[in-house]
């Protein structure tokens, strides 16, 4: 089997010896209402009114949706529109917590006896994936056909990230029981957990803990990124190549990230929905570079306190990974459920933008082999046919042609960009 | 607070630029300058001084004429001027080396907007009009370390590629008339395995290009070795037939462009009243990279066919 292009990274992970401490409850939260790929939630509760731990505070009936629970119990304080870090306007509940942290009587591990009712608990814990792009589980394990394979996604190939790291050594229980559960209710047959090779500590630990379970195998990657993307992930665990416009279901496959399938363990057991997650806080001005649990909506401001990063002299700050992650413009842009890093640097510059040389870097980057050059020079000029033709649409914006591109080109936004201009079917 | 930096992903970004590349292919031909010293002499080394210096001007004036950004730093006129000092004879007037240097650097690469944007090789095209308006002094070839025999005069022999004479050792290691860079195969081949190692030139090109001249002066019944290693063949295929700008960007698209820059040069070598073919068979694939381009597009991984539209 060909092996796919990336590019090589240095990894940074010098946080994966750390175990996760708690970010002390803050004195506000603000909790967006968008947190999902898909419709914002509409608010539940209204200024004055007093909310519990692992209550419900946001819901909606659209299709590509998950609710809200409030990470804090105390008193909402204002529901205004916000600018996610992502640019999007959305309402947010703001919370001022009472310090009890007293849990909500809608807290109960839920019953679940059929697929159906799975999916439905699964919705209400609120979980979206935990990699960053935040697609709504619920939906992801709800597939039209036979699912023969779950793939989950250990990979971790982002630089400085060891929150998925710090996930599988502090509770590899809890990893194997989401797993288990998953392919209990969607009656899949086999497991694959794909781990990057510079994580052998974990590696070491899932083979032991599923030594007697045949149905589930841990599969050691290559440390090449973008291992951990959802299509790369699946040929190189399960040997498929999903297709243009298909879904990973459409090859019998369902990918989850290892935090996402501890959180359904998690909640399972104990019916507290998603109402904080674990991160790494990392970069070259943290003096403590950590890992966190945080609560959902805590500000980023808190999180950089904790670990010590001088904000003064900070030029960069990154919500999630540097080849993926967004770029922050405001220090109290809520740590929302997809958030696996907080990274801030001091050192950072643009690089400059000269011609392209036709060096071909961007195509041998490309994991999918397609040809951003041709993509940059297509969509300069405007033209819809060749985009098309060059398969723009398979650019999953992974970044590995602007990180080799010699000429400073920014080839994956421009791929973005590029995308927008073929109309949707 | 300083100001924070908001861009689109990724936020990192390899330490290869476009000046370390170009840096990196002037390092590897600093071997076949300095055989050019030893065996040339010091005009040698004056010549690619002139070369790289006008080179240098006149790019920096254009630039400059046509209000645009100083592009001088990317140091690609370097390269330019170095790589076509290395396509004259030493006993080239200085004044018609520097119109060498005007036709690459202002005709060929930057009236067609500069780096990146030229279709054919400047050095390439710099070194044939040379070879075009003065014939005479273009394949006028000093002997080699001449200074030994007869004090300073300088002493003329014809290319081993037309007199058939030079032994595979002088070929080798460069002591027969040529060009200043293209006589020291030894001093060619460590440059051009530096850029293979670096990854800075795929092999693919110079080994299509060096193997297709091989295969076809052995059915030719020619001295094989002999046709590879006189005349700019191994000078052309790892530093010429390589140019990013001008060649084909994918593997398929190399290989294509090495086997044809192989059989020009053959035919040429073989039936055409030149001595040698390398420059224009490199000159005439250039010109027709953008359709091999075309037909070597990769396959994307996952991609389906359009259905036709009824």
């Amino acid at each position: 089997m060909k092996k796919l292009n990336g590019v090589r990274l240095k990894h940074h992970k010098s946080t994966a010896k750390c175990q996760t401490a708690a970010l002390p409850v803050p004195d506000l939260v603000t909790i967006p209402m968008l947190m999902n790929m898909g419709a914002p939630c509409n608010p539940l509760v209204k200024v004055g009114d007093t909310v519990k731990v692992g209550q419900k505070i946001g819901d909606t009936d659209a299709f590509m949706s998950v609710p809200v629970h409030s990470s804090v119990s105390g008193i909402v304080k204002s529901v205004t529109d916000i600018k996610l870090a992502g640019g999007n306007i959305c309402k947010a509940v703001t919370i001022e917590p009472d310090g009890e942290q007293t849990v909500s009587e809608e807290v109960q591990p839920p019953v679940i006896n059929s697929k159906e009712e799975f999916v439905k608990a699964v919705r209400e814990s609120g979980i979206t994936g935990l990699g960053g792009a935040g697609f709504p589980t619920h939906i992801k394990l709800n597939p039209k056909g036979e699912i023969d394979t779950l793939v989950i996604n250990a990979a971790e190939c982002e630089p400085y990230i060891t929150s998925d790291h710090r996930q599988m050594l502090e509770d590899p229980d809890a990893v194997i029981g989401g797993i288990k559960t998953v392919m209990k209710y969607l009656s899949i047959p086999n497991a694959i957990i794909g781990i990057e090779n510079n994580k052998p500590d974990a590696i070491s630990l899932l083979s032991e803990k599923t030594g007697s379970d045949t149905s589930i195998t841990v599969k050691t990657l290559p440390a090449s990124y973008p291992q951990g993307a959802e299509k790369v992930l699946i040929y190189n665990t399960a040997g498929r190549i999903v297709k243009e416009g298909q879904l990973p279901s459409d090859q019998k496959v369902i990918v989850l990230n290892v935090s996402t399938a501890a959180q359904i363990y998690y909640y399972c057991q104990t019916g507290m929905p998603l109402i904080e997650r674990r991160l790494t806080v990392d970069g070259d001005i943290v003096k403590n570079p950590c890992n966190l649990t945080v609560k959902i909506g805590t500000p980023v401001s808190k999180v950089l306190e904790y670990a010590q990063c001088d904000t003064e002299k900070m030029n960069k700050l990154i919500l999630g990974g540097p080849m993926m992650g967004m770029s922050a413009f405001d220090l109290e842009t809520s740590i929302v459920k997809g958030n696996n890093a907080v990274l801030a640097f001091e050192k950072y510059s643009e690089p400059v933008v000269t011609n392209c040389i036709r060096c071909g870097r961007c195509i041998k980057a490309c994991p999918f082999n397609l040809m951003p050059t041709e993509m940059e020079k297509a969509y300069n000029r405007k033209d819809v046919e060749a985009l098309k033709k060059l398969k723009v649409n398979l650019c999953m914006n992974c970044g590995c042609c602007t990180y080799a591109c010699p000429a400073g080109r920014k080839l994956a936004e421009t791929n973005q960009l590029a995308k927008a201009l073929i109309p949707r079917k | 607070m300083n100001i924070l930096t908001v861009s689109p992903s990724p936020h990192v970004k390899d330490n290869m630029s476009t000046q370390r590349i170009m840096l990196c292919v002037i390092a590897s031909l600093l071997p076949a300058v300095i055989a050019s010293g030893v065996i040339f002499g010091l005009r040698a080394l004056m010549l690619i001084a002139v070369c790289i210096l006008s080179s240098i001007i006149f790019e920096a004036v254009t630039r400059i004429i046509m209000k645009k950004e100083q592009t001088i730093g990317d140091l690609s006129a370097v390269l330019t001027g170095l790589l076509l000092a290395l396509n004259l004879p030493v006993t080239l007037p200085f004044w018609q080396a520097a119109i060498g240097c005007f036709t690459a650097i202002v005709i060929v690469k930057q009236l067609f907007g500069g780096l990146g944007q030229n279709f054919a090789n400047p050095a390439i095209v710099g070194r044939i009009v040379l070879m075009l308006s003065f014939t005479s002094n273009m394949t006028t070839w000093a002997v080699p370390q001449y200074w030994k025999e007869n004090g300073k005069e300088i002493v003329t022999s014809a290319t081993p590629l037309v007199t058939e004479t030079a032994s595979y050792k002088d070929l080798f290691l460069g002591n027969t008339g040529g060009c200043l860079g293209e006589t020291c195969a030894l001093a060619l081949l460590i440059g051009g395995i530096y850029l293979i190692v670096r990854k800075i030139i795929s092999p693919v090109t110079p080994v299509a290009f060096i193997g297709t001249v091989a295969l076809l002066n052995l059915i030719a019944g020619n001295d094989v070795l002999y046709q590879i290693l006189s005349g700019g063949l191994i000078l052309g295929a790892f530093f010429m037939a390589t140019d990013y700008v001008t060649t084909p960007v994918t593997p398929a698209g190399k290989l294509i462009f090495g086997i044809g820059c192989g059989i020009i040069t053959f035919l040429i070598r073989q039936f055409g009243s030149y001595p040698e073919g390398v420059s224009f068979s490199i000159l005439l694939m250039n010109i027709v990279t953008p359709y091999i381009d075309r037909f070597t597009m990769t396959k994307p991984i996952g991609a389906v066919k359009e259905a036709k539209e009824k």
